[in-house]
């Protein structure tokens, strides 16, 4: 049968084999959601050039409406187009597998599409400027809401397509043995999409309800919860999946073998059983739970999904030493680190991301998770310095990295600028280091987020901010126009190679397919390393420890010199 | 195999840990417990917990009751809003209003004493941020939230609004003021 749906073909570089209709999805979503990035991008440097007092650049209508599409831009779009990519590369790809249900996952990407455009539409006309939040009773025109639902139905098609084709893997038997690390940190991220989408549907369709006067009220409180169940689990999808290409990374460049299966499995089980109950991180200043009720669920029962967190941490980098050590390159703690391809952005990016997530992501969202510090930063702009260093620096840095190893796969061209290529996780990924840190050095001075104007120009009773605070926010300012340059020039070698790189020859697609094995020498010689293979990367860990010790309890030495409460 | 490969022992679960694991993950599980039991030892030695007290209202009970105490402790007003500034007999119950985009009425409190603070939003939701002390508590239409608050340094505060409430969002800032006896 010459129909699409058997047809392959096999990249000669990687190895990779692509089904026909499951590449072209993979395109249809990659780019939609570098276009995402793109209209989030132009966004972000307005908001951070408003932000920068000295500079100042828009009116508060124009800021507020700008944040607001910059958030959903961002955090929606660009993450989730791309994230339903992976999904279809971790199942199809990596199974060797053709894709399930090729229509319904155009069907998926359809309303995705009109979700956005829907969404957007509604934010631009300048009667939804209600934050990536929107928290009721703030109105927004129906339209926002309705966007934002056929979005999340798209993306839950899209779910639904990757578990059938890890179904029709198993049935077709396309590999041996179990599903591969990625795919099952990729699966991990659906399980928990799915939940996230289903929170997603129990709050925003009421509230649409609501927008269109069908419901009288909805109650800010009820909405905050469920929506949190929506907004901070979608986070963990993001975490799974950047953790997931993490993985691949360190495979792909290294040619490493997670140190044990069993761990890092068994960290990626501990998320779905863990992360949804995040969304009380947002309701710790909150009136109308207990105290009980938050600090049982923001710390995931006992930080049990903080100590998943911490296991990638280690394992992953951890691979990546024992594959350097096996290569030979043993002398002393770190000469496999040394020795790295610092110049190839596909590692460049990943171990930034890794590193960045890991210090500022990690830590200060530790801190500002634990019930009673969060007093000290709720609302701040502290808490976008946690969640820029966690989806900028982790989840968009990471996506960015393996970008660059899927382009000439996929698209059949070679990367243009390789030079440029080198530099650009430097660039945004150290630009949103400082980004992040200064504007958590803001939030801890009291800087508000999502304001327009710290000067309080025209209030009756105006608050003078500390000048700190006005230098951290310059600081903000700088580092994030670089880090706009930075995610400038990846949208511009992406959309650049795809439209002028050089073709690179491939075979044509064919019927034949080859089958994922398992290598035999490895299954023979069996598995683990059960020594101490990682010594350098235990080292760092314990440094990453230190420095999560101190910066937690430097917290509650600052808390106990405030005001009583009770 | 790696990670993008089946691992290579189909029961993957059997695989033995390398140490550099074992190790990790006894040491971060002790911390994760240390960060978890810190929160319920703060309850019991701290002394910096924010209150759950809190009831359902309505926007014009809680007026009602704001209005009732404005009218009692009102010992001046200021700027040409004529806002009021109340001073509460000391530990006694304070009302303090946020609405568009205003905080009403001003406080006057003094340092070392406890006061009952009722909150609550008359129209969207807004944020306590108490400045320079960076307190910030969310404050919810349609609840009353009340805290019991120990002024610990006497001068001159800010309360500035941190939830995002519309186009004069950044305009929401009132003053507190906490003075010696």
């Amino acid at each position: 049968m010459a129909d699409a749906t058997n047809l392959f073909r096999t990249c000669p570089r990687t190895g990779l084999q692509w089904h026909k209709p499951s590449e072209g999805l993979i395109k249809a979503n990659a780019v939609a959601a570098v276009v995402s990035l793109l209209i989030g991008g132009v966004l972000a440097l307005i908001v951070v050039l408003t932000r920068w007092q000295a500079v100042h650049l828009v009116g508060p209508e124009d800021f507020y409406m700008y944040l607001t599409a910059h958030g959903l831009a961002m955090l929606a779009y660009w993450i989730i187009f791309f994230e339903i990519a992976v999904l279809y590369f971790a199942s199809s790809t990596l199974l060797k597998s053709r894709l399930a249900a090729p229509r319904w996952a155009w069907a998926a990407f359809a309303l995705m599409v009109i979700g956005v455009v829907v969404n957007l539409v509604a934010v631009f006309r300048g009667d939804s400027t209600v934050m990536f939040t929107s928290y009721v009773p703030l109105p927004a025109n129906p339209m926002f809401y309705l966007g934002l639902i056929l979005f999340a139905v798209g993306a839950l098609i899209g779910c639904f397509v990757f578990l059938g084709t890890l179904v029709i893997a198993r049935a077709e038997k396309t590999y041996e043995g179990s599903i591969p690390l990625v795919t099952f940190g990729a699966l991990t991220a659906a399980i928990i999409a799915i939940f996230t989408i289903a929170s997603g549907a129990i709050i925003l369709i009421p509230t649409f309800l609501w927008s269109v006067g069908y419901i009288k009220s909805i109650d800010p409180l009820t909405y905050r919860m469920i929506w949190w169940g929506f907004g901070h689990s979608s986070q963990q999808i993001n975490v799974a999946a950047h953790v997931s290409i993490w993985y691949a990374i360190a495979a792909i460049v290294f040619g490493a073998k997670p140190m044990s299966e069993r761990v890092s499995r068994g960290a990626f089980l501990l998320y779905i059983l863990f992360l949804q109950l995040a969304s009380a991180h947002h309701l710790l200043s909150d009136p109308g739970f207990s105290s009980e009720w938050k600090v049982f669920n923001t710390s995931y029962a006992m930080y049990l999904a903080v100590l998943a967190s911490m296991i990638h941490g280690l394992t992953v980098p951890g691979a990546i030493e024992v594959a350097q050590r096996e290569k030979g390159f043993t002398k002393g703690l770190f000469e496999w680190l040394r020795k790295a391809p610092w110049g190839n952005p596909v590692f460049s990016g990943m171990i930034l991301s890794l590193v960045g997530f890991g210090f500022l992501g990690g830590i200060s969202g530790v801190m500002m998770g634990t019930e009673q510090l969060n007093m000290l930063i709720h609302n701040t702009i502290y808490v976008p310095g946690h969640f820029h260093a966690t989806v900028v620096i982790g989840t968009t840095l990471a996506f960015m990295a393996v970008t660059y190893f899927l382009v000439p796969t996929l698209f059949k061209r070679e990367l243009i600028m390789p030079g440029l290529a080198k530099w650009q996780p430097y660039l945004f990924g150290v630009g949103m280091m400082v980004f992040t840190l200064a504007m958590m050095g803001a939030g801890t001075l009291g800087v508000p987020r999502r304001h327009w104007d710290i000067t309080f120009a025209g209030a009756a009773l105006p608050y003078e901010f500390p000048g700190a605070a006005w230098l951290m926010l310059g600081i903000v300012g700088v580092s994030g126009v670089i880090a706009v340059v930075g995610g400038a020039i990846y949208i511009l070698i992406t959309v650049g190679s795809i439209l002028w790189g050089k073709p690179i020859q491939v075979s044509g697609y064919s019927t034949e397919r080859g089958v994922l094995k398992m290598p035999v020498a490895a299954a023979l010689t069996g598995h683990g390393h059960a020594g101490f293979g990682a010594p350098g990367t235990f080292v760092v860990a314990l440094v990453f420890l230190a420095a999560f010790v101190l910066y937690y309890f430097v917290n509650w030495k600052y808390l106990s010199t405030v005001w009583g409460l009770s | 195999m790696s990670a993008i490969h089946p691992p290579a022992q189909r029961i993957w679960w059997k695989q033995p840990l390398d140490k550099i694991e074992l190790a990790w993950i006894l040491i971060a599980f002790v911390w994760c417990l240390v960060m978890f039991f810190m929160m319920p030892y703060w309850h019991v030695y701290g002394k910096q917990n924010l209150s759950n007290e809190t009831y359902r209202t309505t926007p014009e009970i809680f007026a009602k009751k704001t209005q009732e105490v404005v009218d009692k402790h009102t010992v001046r007003t200021e700027t040409e809003e004529k806002i009021p500034v109340v001073r509460p007999p000391a530990g006694g119950d304070v009302y303090l209003i946020a609405r568009l985009w205003a905080w009403w009425p001003i406080l006057e409190l003094e340092k070392g004493k406890t006061y009952r603070l009722h909150l609550s939003a008359m129209d969207y939701q807004h944020g306590f941020s108490l400045q320079p002390e960076n307190i910030n508590v969310q404050v919810l239409p349609g609840y009353e939230h009340v805290m019991n608050v120990t002024p610990n340094r006497s001068g001159e505060y800010a309360i500035v609004c941190n939830e995002f409430c519309g186009i004069g969002h950044h305009k929401m800032v009132s003053k507190l003021y906490v003075v010696d006896k």
